[in-house]
């Protein structure tokens, strides 16, 4: 299940892409350094043949629902940890930027909960394990299918997280989790069973490739313990930085700028628009120091930022309920205005572009004639 | 069985829609994705109660793509489609969220479903960026931006090779798909066995493919890496592109725009 940009806080968002950048360049130096480059085209198609894979359905045997092939348990088995990373986060980018699974922000998490959990978790720990030296057909079923569970079990936990820590969504994280570990165990399964078949498929018609596979990147403890060590350093540091961004002041963007100008807020005029607005302001908001900070922002970010306490908040401001209406109002016309302009400006961009083009090719035309 | 062709197709008309050559193309790809990445951050950086101050970031969307001359209505349609696990977790928010956030008269509209008009806002506003990051740029090219912007060569080297690939391998496992639906009547024959031989087969195919592109690029001389045909720098137009565009996000983000214009309007502020 797929992350998406519209669930997700900038903070959480901007961690867990930083994360994977790492791990992706983790990943490459590793390949570049380890692997001969013939893997490399082998990636590639592989990962377009999880594309292809997924687009055909089969009958789930008990609900007559239809399912497919995930993938990334199958790359991982195929390939190994790092190259298979690499695809599944190449998968997983062009179905950001065509499919718009997720979304460009939710990108970052989308690699990591399908990734990482399958390659660096799932397939040592547990695939690997269980294969041992001697992979049987039925030691390999048992293996994909039970490494297959655990992978989208912690996945779909990584989303629950990620959604919950973002607070965009108002789902309590008990229910999400009830939710979506079922689901997910369920998917699990099906996952599981299918990726065994396909390989114990290709084990029995090219034993090679599956001998190849586990012979050609021996990984020890050592390697894959690296990696996670690697990673969690990473997660605590950028987690610690962007923590400490997020508790110095509510809003890191505006952190940033006044930073950035050395000013607090730009001086808007002290009368007219702004100064009625920043008396209005402190009558409606119970928290002045924020409205002292802003003159220039009004209600509505103020409901932000008091959000855990709101019938404090409306207990508190019932006098000011009037021009507490009055602001919603003017937001919500000020809003649709805005919209009405852009899609203003956007025709008459429009109509400009199509007559530059018909004046162009008139031009063209005109030059063609003898 | 229609759906694997009508996905191929949809991939290819998004792809082609770069071919264009439009000021807004011919930027370089650096500038865009830049501009992008700031764009969906001030987006979902407002908090869970934001509605109006979205709207004024819709003038991105719709100058790109009025500029480029792209299908409004093609990309409107691929928005539409959103991500079903957004609704699936937004439409949680007006059950557990039923605070009275504000009164529109007599009608008291609970916090939930302002977040999740919220929510839906930004699904349009961050979903349709991405679409039109790809329908100006190519994703040929964002991924040689990513590269320039720091991105492992391994990485985009895959990132080509999967792009260049997924055309052929849709088209061969649609045909073997298509195959087996007409050789099963109904449903009956649709089910674990066969998908696993068929998916097996494709990737045994798949796996002898690599193999004789990798002969054939070894005898074309490849070192490891691709070479890009167009080549761009990253000039005047790219910097103003980029400071124009960042500079206005910034300032939307800032300054509560819907509000001021609004009690411009109704003159509601005493």
């Amino acid at each position: 299940m797929h992350m998406a940009d519209a669930l997700l806080s900038p903070t959480v968002g901007g961690t867990m892409w930083a994360v994977s950048a790492g791990t992706i360049a983790f990943c490459s130096r590793k390949i570049r350094r380890d692997t001969d480059d013939s893997k490399i085209p082998l990636m590639g198609v592989l990962g377009a043949f999880i594309f292809a894979a997924q687009m055909i359905n089969f009958t789930i045997p008990v609900t007559g629902s239809s399912g497919h092939l995930g993938g990334g348990m199958i790359l991982a088995i195929l390939l190994g940890p790092y190259a298979a990373f690499l695809t599944i986060a190449s998968v997983l980018m062009v179905q950001a930027l065509f499919f718009a699974d997720g979304g460009l922000l939710a990108l970052g998490c989308n690699i990591f909960n399908l990734g990482f959990f399958p390659a660096f978790i799932a397939y040592p720990f547990i695939y690997k394990k269980m294969i041992g030296s001697q992979p049987s057909v039925t030691r390999l079923t048992v293996a994909s299918i039970i490494a297959a569970i655990v992978g989208l079990q912690l996945g779909a936990f990584g989303v629950v997280l990620e959604t919950i820590f973002s607070g965009i969504s108002s789902l309590p994280f008990p229910t999400f989790v009830a939710v979506m570990q079922p689901i997910h165990l369920a998917i699990g399964i099906i996952e599981g069973l299918v990726t065994a078949s396909v390989v114990s498929f290709v084990y029995k018609a090219r034993p090679e490739i599956m001998q190849s596979a586990m012979e050609s990147h021996p990984i020890g403890s050592y390697s894959v313990r690296s990696v996670a060590l690697a990673f969690l350093v990473a997660a605590i540091i950028t987690g610690g930085i962007v923590s400490w961004f997020a508790s110095t002041n509510p809003d890191g963007l505006e952190w940033a700028i006044t930073k950035v100008t050395g000013k607090e807020e730009l001086d808007g005029p002290k009368q007219g628009l702004h100064a009625a607005l920043s008396t209005l302001q402190e009558r409606v908001s119970f928290l002045p120091n924020y409205a002292f900070k802003k003159p220039a922002e009004a209600t509505n970010v103020v409901i932000e930022h008091t959000q855990p306490l709101p019938s404090v908040q409306t207990g508190q401001k019932a006098g000011a309920a009037t021009s507490h209406f009055e602001t919603t109002v003017a937001g919500l016309v000020g809003g649709a205005s805005t919209l009405v302009i852009a899609f203003l400006i956007g025709a008459i961009l429009k109509r400009r572009g199509q007559t530059e083009y018909a004046k162009k090719r008139s031009e063209q035309t005109g030059n063609c004639k003898p | 069985m229609a759906s694997i062709h009508k996905a191929v197709l949809d991939l290819k008309s998004l792809d082609l829609l770069a071919n264009g050559n439009s000021s807004v193309h011919r930027l370089d790809a650096r500038a865009k994705v830049l501009v992008s990445l700031v764009f969906i951050l001030c987006v979902v950086s407002y908090g869970r109660y934001e509605l109006a101050v979205l709207f004024p970031f819709f003038i991105f969307p719709i100058v790109m793509i009025s500029m480029a001359g792209l299908p409004p209505l093609f990309i409107l349609k691929k928005i539409l489609l959103l991500c079903p696990f957004v609704l699936a977790v937004g439409i949680f928010n007006p059950v557990f969220d039923r605070q009275i956030l504000l009164h529109l008269g007599p009608l008291g509209i609970s916090g939930g479903w302002v977040s999740f008009a919220s929510i839906l806002t930004r699904s349009i506003l961050t979903v349709g960026t991405g679409f039109i990051l790809v329908g100006v740029t190519g994703f040929t090219a964002v991924c040689q931006a990513l590269e320039k912007l720091g991105m492992p060569r391994v990485f985009a080297v895959q990132l080509l090779f999967l792009y260049r690939y997924i055309f052929v391998l849709t088209e061969e496992s649609g045909r073997a798909s298509r195959a087996r639906e007409l050789r099963s009547c109904g449903k009956k024959g649709l089910g674990i066995h066969s998908f696993s031989s068929l998916v097996g087969h494709l990737l045994l195919r798949t796996w002898q493919r690599a193999e004789r592109i990798h002969m054939a690029m070894l005898a074309r001389g490849f070192t490891g890496e691709f070479h890009a045909s167009r080549q761009s720098g990253f000039g005047m137009p790219e910097i103003r592109f980029a400071l124009i565009w960042s500079t206005l996000f910034i300032f939307l983000r800032l300054q509560n725009v819907p509000q001021l214009l609004g009690s411009l309007i109704t003159g509601l502020n005493p």
